[in-house]
């Protein structure tokens, strides 16, 4: 409270953000905000415009596919990449091990060739997909400005070695701790008031620009996967993984990290899952769908490129009062040319063509 | 000032219409007024509302506000949009801010910390109601859940705390703002904090997502139920009334379900 006395009237004009120079994989977003690309363009623009620095993003798993993994792996590789720090906690006995399934960022051949036949495929689409076609296209017109802000990854081939060299990772496995508050003072020392990501004064500074000392350098990563698993000592604890997220969560606030926090809501009672999910600042659910439903693949276009669908449930609202409102909650996830993921709004036939008669009785 | 002209919230909960200040209705009030939201649809703007309201500068009045859920910088860049200072109302004396983010109780602890925090508010409530003076306090928690996370779930020590802070409003005449989320609870069979909650609340105000989803243009829609209110015949009864809502950043539209086109 302190440190704001430097404002005092609601109309003055903040001029140091306006000149702030723009830090590497770091985006301004509105309120104050500051963004970090999720590694997923098109989550990014869903959530307009990435994760916001001091929240806490959860992500509800699918019990039977790791989807979660996906939004996982992309997001640690993006950090990587813009080399921010990360710490990965996981209930695997080795989480250093999963550093090596980390994506690798396409190359920029790759990625315009991707570009140009997406367009090219667009145009063949029929008539009801013109506001989604319309949509897209901006997106492309944007991206050569901020292609370094987000990177389009091949999830087919693992990180380049020397990316990995001199960053600071820091891997925690469930399995070390004994319970959650080894976990916390993991992540507290990875956001610790000296480290570098660290605003030093609680928030206001960071978020009203007077970034003169300190500063913010880069955005820090947190990931924590399957947080209740039973894998780890803790996991019938609810009372104590709840004030974990809370703790965290506060940590977080007066930090320039996002953490992510991946957890299977089917092992929470119903109770502790409401809770859960108002901890979280941006809440998401990954759901795989069946490989051979007719219904489904009747009803919805691309069905056979689909591997899962994303549910968007709440989006951070920091510093501001007003919701997000979403064109549609629910993406579909596919994986473009079997290497890199994106995300849809689904398209779904016309109720009266799910029939199936009336097609094909025009068409005849 | 246009956004203090009386909405249809301010109409459900009883401030007068006519008299732009609030003093006159909040005086004897003593209210405690509880808000009940969920996952897809956030009731802090009301909470909001009640700050915006009461550090009206046609008044005196004071906010102490425990915060488990947001940092100061958070309200103060929401309340500076609708046009309330809260470093300057801060530096007046008039928002009292509680930063309990980082409160938490360990094992065996609860009740001497849960305690403690309320001695403070106790201290606070002391130097801020002078006698003989008109100022009025209003005094909220966002959120009391997050504060039932804090004790490890001892929800008896949380209504221990409701119940002293309940004490407060007649013992200084203040009133008392509980934010909570309703849809933790429905899966409980004895959700005994939220009915106990509701039991002492003379006004419940519920956020609740329409039945269709969100739409750019409702955001959700609240539901008042006023206890105790007294009809033309003097008998008491409850009052509810059923509106829209749409937030903005510098204040929020409410209307009666189908009155927009």
């Amino acid at each position: 409270m302190a440190s704001s006395k430097a404002r005092t009237s609601s109309f003055s004009r903040n001029l140091s953000s306006a000149s702030t120079p723009q830090i590497p994989g770091l985006k301004h977003g509105p309120n104050g905000t500051m963004f970090l690309s999720s590694g997923i363009e098109d989550l990014d623009k869903i959530l307009g415009g990435g994760f916001t620095l001091g929240s806490l993003v959860m992500v509800m798993e699918d019990p039977e596919a790791p989807h979660h993994m996906l939004l996982l792996r992309n997001f640690m590789s993006q950090g990587l990449i813009h080399t921010q720090p990360l710490l990965y906690a996981s209930p695997a006995k080795d989480p250093k091990g999963f550093l090596g399934t980390l994506p690798n960022p396409l190359t920029s051949k790759d990625d315009k060739s991707h570009v140009r036949e997406t367009e090219q495929e667009k145009a063949l689409r029929i008539a009801w997909q013109y506001k989604k076609y319309f949509g897209e296209q901006n997106l492309n017109s944007q991206r050569d400005g901020k292609a370094e802000y987000c990177n389009d990854f091949d999830l087919r081939k693992p990180l380049e070695r020397h990316i990995l060299i001199g960053q600071s990772i820091d891997c925690v496995s469930f399995q070390e701790c004994s319970n959650v508050a080894t976990l916390y003072d993991r992540c507290s020392t990875f956001l610790a008031p000296n480290h570098r990501l660290s605003t030093g004064e609680k928030g206001l500074e960071k978020l009203d620009g007077n970034r003169s000392d300190g500063g913010i350098t880069c955005g820090g990563r947190i990931a924590i996967q399957s947080l209740c698993t039973p894998q780890c000592d803790f996991s019938n604890k609810d009372w104590e993984m709840l004030s974990f997220i809370r703790s965290l969560k506060s940590i977080l606030r007066s930090s320039n990290a996002v953490a992510i926090l991946t957890f299977p809501p089917s092992l929470l009672s119903p109770y502790f899952l409401k809770r859960w999910q108002h901890l979280a600042d941006t809440l998401i659910s990954v759901k795989t769908i069946p490989d051979e439903d007719k219904e489904l693949s009747k009803l919805l276009t691309g069905y056979q490129d689909m591997i899962g669908l994303q549910n968007v449930h709440k989006v951070a609202r920091i510093n501001t009062q007003v919701p997000a409102i979403l064109d549609a909650t629910i993406y579909s996830m596919k994986l473009y040319k079997r290497r890199s993921l994106i995300l849809e709004c689904l398209n779904q036939a016309p109720v009266d063509g799910s029939s199936g008669t009336s097609y094909a009785s025009s068409g005849s | 000032m246009s956004s203090l002209a009386p909405n249809l919230l301010d109409e459900a909960l009883g401030f007068d219409v006519a008299t732009s200040t609030i003093t006159d209705r909040w005086d004897g009030c003593r209210r405690v007024i509880l808000i009940e939201d969920s996952v897809e649809t956030s009731g802090a703007f009301v909470l909001h509302h009640f700050i915006k309201r009461t550090l009206s500068p046609l008044s005196s009045d004071v906010v102490i506000f425990l915060s488990f859920s947001h940092s100061f910088s958070h309200y103060d860049r929401v309340l500076r949009k609708m046009g309330c200072n809260l470093v300057q109302q801060t530096e007046n004396k008039r928002f009292l801010f509680f930063d309990l983010l980082k409160f938490q109780c360990k094992e065996g602890n609860v009740e001497s910390v849960t305690m403690a925090l309320y001695g403070k508010v106790h201290k606070a409530l002391e130097i801020c109601c002078v006698p003989d003076t008109k100022t009025k306090v209003l005094l909220v928690i966002d959120d009391i859940s997050l504060m039932e996370v804090a004790t490890n779930g001892s929800s008896n020590q949380v209504l221990d705390f409701l119940h002293y802070c309940h004490s407060l409003t007649s013992q200084f005449g203040c009133s008392l703002v509980i934010l909570d989320h309703e849809d933790i609870y429905t899966s409980t069979d004895l959700p005994t904090l939220l009915l106990r909650m509701e039991c002492l609340a003379d006004t419940v105000i519920k956020a609740e997502p329409l039945g269709t989803g969100l739409a750019a243009d409702v955001h959700g829609q609240l539901t008042i139920l006023n206890k105790g209110v007294s009809d033309v015949v003097g008998k008491k009864r409850s009052k509810s009334s059923n509106f829209h809502f749409k937030i903005k950043e510098n204040n929020v539209e409410y209307f009666y379900p189908g009155s927009r086109t």
